[in-house]
């Protein structure tokens, strides 16, 4: 079956207002008889919740978090991109849009992507009247920074909290909502099934998290705003509940996983430092303006560092090894996110890494504290000013520069970033695979939508920094909104929908068994001590070099784990109370199913591209080698236990000329 | 009374206003009380001191004040046990098995401010019965004349005197005079906290001043019952 | 560089449920790294308690890096622990030592109520702010982002303020059990911008009714919250907060 993306025809530039302009429309008497489910309250379903309860929905939200402030949105440190040309500095709607199609190495849609450029300056206007205090100018005006992989300044931030304080709008906006009896919302409730009947979304099962009582909610459509999937690497920049399963439910059901071994490893992450670690810290993209990175040349140095007996800091430059400025002279330490991602890993892979595990390379000021101290010091017309003077004025910069993420990095490795260079390592962070959805971000279930990054519309196989926040907000206040009409507007003369009918009562029962089946298996391990091995073998075959022969075991590792996770599992307390480890239960559950998808999708895709590099697939120096001819589709995936089923979208490029990506 | 005016005075900040004006006030009155009181100092067998308890006691201003001020403990002490009884009840029935009290800036009588106006309370009761009640009403007090006088006024110095001559008695204003100060030490800042009176270049000066005000307070009331006793 | 195997007595405050009594368990936990957080080493012992088909203790947790607000506890009388601006997901175990004894409580307070263990019902914070911890605006309805220039000083009080990660440290912290650093951060957030400014004082009423509605105490200024805020907000803001509330209801309409 062929999918349809259900792009509107015309020029780019006009598609997204001609569309707007004549979709059907539902009248306001109407809308107050439409109810819709809406899933998670991050950026994109919190924002779209409120929005539609604005327009004058019947709005449900769920979320699985105490409440809906705590979303893992929030947790977004580095800002948000918009075209607004502020700056001057050249910016255009065009140019975002044509930045993002490169960055995510041509795999996502032109119409989509387009759309999420034109709306980018809508989300920084709405965002500021909500009150977000965005950082500002002396003059009052808003402030912008730069981000990697682009050469205009279009980002604007809340000092390190962007996601924060942009979810906290949304939140309010989505309280404002409730306080007005637009929206209900439903606190510590996970969503565990989709129901569907007569083919459409009609409603969800959900789980109240504090009594385990199963619910059974009805509504015209659903929308899944549930964010994205890395946790199945088990060690991620992700929440510690962050999960998969209210999307995988609805693949369960016969929704499309799109892409889903598109995952992004992000390059500076504070390294893992022991068998317990729960989860990994970002360092922001931003460092890398002014840090250099590299490993010692001699492994023999790396061996010293590792059992500590040498220092990093006292190796003489011709010891050290700036590999990314060696390999990358053009774009240095600033090169894109996946390039620098598998740099690190080839160097700790050569042996050359400099934490005790092996499994970090150094992120080191020195240069720019001395650097900064020196202009500082001709500032202060001070130009003999000794060496100590001149670190000292040095910190004092990078302090204003970075202080807060210095400070938390010392806080959790206990190390003094500003003497000791900082050892950082790749992590998982974001999974731009996601439900796939049309141009309506309809999934091909009718009546269920996929906002943010549940959805794999807009990054291609590759992210670029500070537009997550933009793809949830432009989804979930200027895109669903509009889009859910064409689906609702057929359902007016839909009746309430009937939560006691017999695909209700059939889910919730499927449920129950679901439940009762992880519980009834009374075995021996924690569902964390699967989840942590399942991250094993992800990290292991579908990181950040795949292999076809790996992805095959890869396959074959997480299947025989899942049939030991049903056999082996134990799971403390009942069904019907407060049971956290039940959670996680279910949740791996799910996860060990989308690991095994993602290790087919990586196996079928033959090329490297974005984030996926196949060892298979690479130029003569090591490069990524992508196969347009073959692979400009999007692959999605129809879940099947035996055989996932492959669907294409071929990816149409109009407006871009496919070329390949280079650094050097 | 207006619907805007109990909603105010009943809610949480609204209460609060009414301990700081109170308490303000209060605070006044003591700086007027201990000045008064210095002339219990000046010896010469305490007329000055008693012209100026017979000018305090017939001066229709002063005693229209004085309702004011009885007033202000009243609602200022009452007020005051409400709220420790709500704040109980908003702590709950479990306590913490283990409690750090840490504080940004407030002094750790903070925490303890029910607890000390509670003794400044009883204080009040006991002083109040041994002066105030005997001024008014009292059968111990004598009567003395002093020239200049047309009529014999109250003794009220005699009284002090011969209260300061118990060392207990001494013993016991100083110690309450400590927990004067302890109340004022967070009072005074606290109330202009309440009031919103808070400004980056002012606050650091009402914090002196409530420090200062409160140590000259307590010592100086202290100090009146202590040069008594020692030159009885 | 640090030990990898600290030995630690923990007193942990268990309790089936609201209604449930609740009590002290004593826990051993061995072979404690310097480099774990706190929650890491919780991970342990719950690793361990399941490994005994035991019931592993309830806490809450989710992003692990210190904004989502998600965790709690009180360790050894302080809420996030004994390190100042920092939640307890960030505190680790290199501020602790070999052989001590470490008492763990939820946060307390009778609009705070437990529900298993350590985990608390913190739904009093949603409904302050759904009372009026917004600014009036629907999406589409916003005029340029620079058409108000706000001072960067302005914008950074706002900001100072607006960084509130909702925990609930400062209700735990209180002696009187009062959120007023809570609901006095927003308030005062959104009157610093010019946009919030309109709405200000009404807001400021409705959310202190709904405040002392929910059962929260009184605040007397002690300053324990700012001291135990994970994100160092000022009782500054309370002083905003009082004046916002006094200009709507003694002035005002």
């Amino acid at each position: 079956m062929p999918l349809k993306s259900n792009v509107p025809p015309g020029e780019l530039g006009e598609k997204w207002t001609k569309y707007r302009s004549s979709m059907p429309l539902v009248a306001p008497n109407n809308k107050r008889r439409l109810e819709v489910i809406v899933v998670g309250t991050g950026l994109a379903g919190g924002a779209a919740a409120a929005t539609l309860g604005e327009l004058g929905y019947k709005v449900k939200v769920f979320t699985f978090h105490d409440s809906p402030r705590r979303a893992h949105s929030i947790a977004a440190q580095g800002g948000i991109n918009a075209a607004k040309n502020y700056q001057n500095d050249g910016d255009s709607v065009y140019r975002l849009f044509y930045d993002t199609i490169k960055g995510g190495d041509y795999r996502s849609r032109e119409a989509n992507v387009h759309r999420l450029a034109e709306v980018s300056v809508n989300i920084i206007d709405q965002a500021v009247a909500q009150g977000v205090p965005f950082a500002r100018e002396y003059g009052g005006l808003l402030a912008n920074r730069s981000f990697g992989g682009v050469q205009v300044s279009r980002t604007f931030y809340a000092r390190g909290q962007t996601g924060q304080q942009l979810l906290l709008g949304a939140y309010q906006s989505l309280s404002r909502q409730v306080s007005l009896g637009n929206v209900t919302m439903y606190n510590r409730h996970e969503m565990v099934d989709l129901v569907k009947v007569d083919g459409k979304a009609r409603g969800i099962i959900a789980r109240n998290l504090l009594t385990g009582e199963l619910e059974r909610h009805a509504a015209h459509a659903v929308v899944l705003g549930t964010g994205g999937y890395g946790n199945v690497f088990y060690l991620s920049t992700n929440a510690m509940n962050s999960n998969v399963s209210a999307a995988w439910r609805t693949v369960k059901r016969g929704a499309f996983m799109a892409n889903p071994c598109f995952t992004q490893i992000h390059p500076t992450c504070i390294p893992v430092s022991g068998e317990y670690q729960s989860k990994l810290t970002l360092m922001s993209e931003s460092l890398r303006n002014d840090g250099r990175v590299w490993v010692p040349k001699k492994k023999e140095d790396a061996i010293a560092i590792r059992e500590g007996k040498k220092n990093g800091r006292d190796l003489s430059e011709e010891e050290r090894d700036y590999y990314l400025e060696r390999r990358y002279p053009a774009f240095g330490n600033l090169v894109p996110r996946d390039v620098a991602s598998r740099a690190a890993k080839t160097a700790c892979d050569e042996g050359l890494g400099v934490s005790p595990t092996g499994l970090a390379v150094y992120l080191d000021f020195a240069d720019a504290i001395m650097r900064y101290g020196k202009s500082r010091a001709t500032t202060l017309h001070e130009p003999d000013a000794s060496d100590a003077r001149i670190k000292e004025l040095g910190t004092a910069v990078i302090e204003e520069k970075y202080g807060n993420l210095f400070e938390m990095y010392e806080k959790i490795t206990g190390e003094n970033p500003y003497v000791m260079p900082m050892k950082i390592y790749p992590a998982v962070h974001y999974t731009m695979g996601g439900l796939w959805v049309d141009y309506n971000l309809q999934t091909n279930i009718p009546g269920l939508f996929a906002t943010g990054e549940a959805n794999f519309s807009d990054h291609g196989a590759n992210r670029l920094g500070a537009s997550a926040l933009m793809q949830g907000l432009a989804d979930g206040y200027f895109v669903l909104p509009y889009t859910i009409g064409t689906f609702l507007a057929d359902e007016i003369r839909t009746p309430m929908i009937d939560p006691d009918q017999k695909e209700f009562m059939d889910a919730e029962k499927a449920v129950a068994d679901r439940i009762s089946q992880v519980l009834d298996v009374k075995g021996n391990q924690s569902a964390e001590s699967f989840h942590r091995r399942l991250g094993k073998i992800m990290w292991e075959y579908c990181g950040m070099s795949r292999s076809e022969e790996g992805l095959a075991k890869g396959r074959e590792d997480i299947r025989r784990l899942r049939q030991e996770f049903y056999e082996d599992v134990f799971v403390p307390g009942t069904a019907d109370e407060y049971n956290p480890e039940l959670e996680k239960a279910l949740r791996v559950a799910d996860f060990l199913e989308l690991g095994e998808l993602m290790m087919v999708d990586a196996k079928d895709r033959d090329e490297s591209c974005g984030g996926h590099f196949r060892e298979e697939f690479k130029t003569e120096d090591g490069e990524a080698l992508r196969r347009d001819e073959e692979y400009t589709y999007v692959s999605a995936w129809e879940w099947d236990d035996h055989d996932p089923i492959l669907h294409k979208e071929d990816l149409v490029f109009e407006n871009v000329e496919l070329k390949t990506r280079s650094y050097k | 009374m207006n619907t805007w005016f109990v909603r105010f005075i009943t809610s949480s900040i609204g209460k609060k206003v009414v301990m700081a004006l109170t308490g303000l006030f209060l605070i006044s009155f003591l700086i007027i009380h201990l000045i008064g009181n210095l002339q219990l100092l000046s010896g010469a067998g305490g007329q000055a001191f008693n012209e100026y308890a017979y000018f305090m006691t017939h001066n229709p201003l002063i005693k229209a004040t004085s309702y004011g001020l009885y007033a202000s403990i009243l609602l200022h002490a009452i007020q005051g046990i409400l709220l420790w009884i709500k704040n109980r009840q908003a702590r709950g029935s479990q306590g913490y098995a283990v409690k750090a009290n840490r504080t940004a800036g407030a002094s750790k009588a903070s925490y303890r401010m029910g607890a000390i106006g509670s003794i400044i309370l009883i204080f009040l009761v006991i002083h109040l019965i041994q002066f105030w009640y005997q001024t008014h009403w009292g059968s111990q007090i004598e009567t003395v004349d002093y020239e200049g006088w047309d009529q014999p006024i109250n003794d009220l110095y005699a009284l002090v005197a011969f209260t300061y001559t118990n060392i207990w008695m001494v013993v016991f204003y100083v110690v309450c005079m400590i927990f004067v100060g302890l109340h004022l030490w967070h009072g005074f800042e606290s109330a202009f906290q309440t009031l919103g009176l808070s400004h980056e270049k002012w606050t650091p000066l009402v914090k002196i001043v409530g420090r200062v005000l409160s140590v000259a307070l307590a010592a100086g009331f202290a100090i009146i019952p202590i040069w008594m006793y020692l030159n009885q | 560089m640090g030990a990898d195997n600290m030995k630690l007595t923990l007193k942990i405050w268990r309790q089936k449920g609201n209604k449930a009594k609740g009590q002290f368990q004593t826990y051993q936990v061995d072979n404690v790294s310097t480099h774990m957080s706190f929650l890491e080493m919780l991970d342990v012992l719950n690793e361990k308690l399941v490994s005994d088909k035991q019931e592993p203790v309830a806490f809450e947790h989710d992003c692990r890096e210190g904004i989502c607000g998600t965790c709690s506890l009180v360790i050894n009388g302080y809420p996030h622990g004994p390190m100042q601006g920092t939640t307890t997901c960030q505190l680790h175990m290199r501020h602790f030592n070999d052989g001590d004894t470490i008492t763990i409580e939820p946060w307390r307070s009778a609009a705070f109520p437990v529900v298993k263990d350590l985990v608390v019902n913190r739904d009093a914070f949603d409904r302050i702010i759904q009372s009026g911890g917004f600014i009036s605006v629907n999406t589409g309805q916003a005029q340029d982002g620079n058409a108000i220039p706000i001072e960067k000083e302005v914008a950074n009080e706002a900001m100072d303020a607006a960084t509130c990660i909702g925990c609930g440290a400062c209700v735990a912290a209180c002696p009187n059990a009062s959120a007023m650093l809570f609901t006095a951060a927003k308030v005062s957030h959104l009157a610093h911008m010019p946009q919030g400014e309109v709405e200000a004082a009404q807001r400021a009423r409705r959310m202190v009714e709904q405040h002392d509605a929910e059962g929260f105490g009184r605040c007397s200024n002690i300053t324990a919250c700012e001291a135990e805020c994970p994100k160092e907000i000022s009782v500054e803001h309370i002083a905003r907060l009082n004046r916002e509330y006094l200009s709507s209801s003694v002035g005002g309409k």
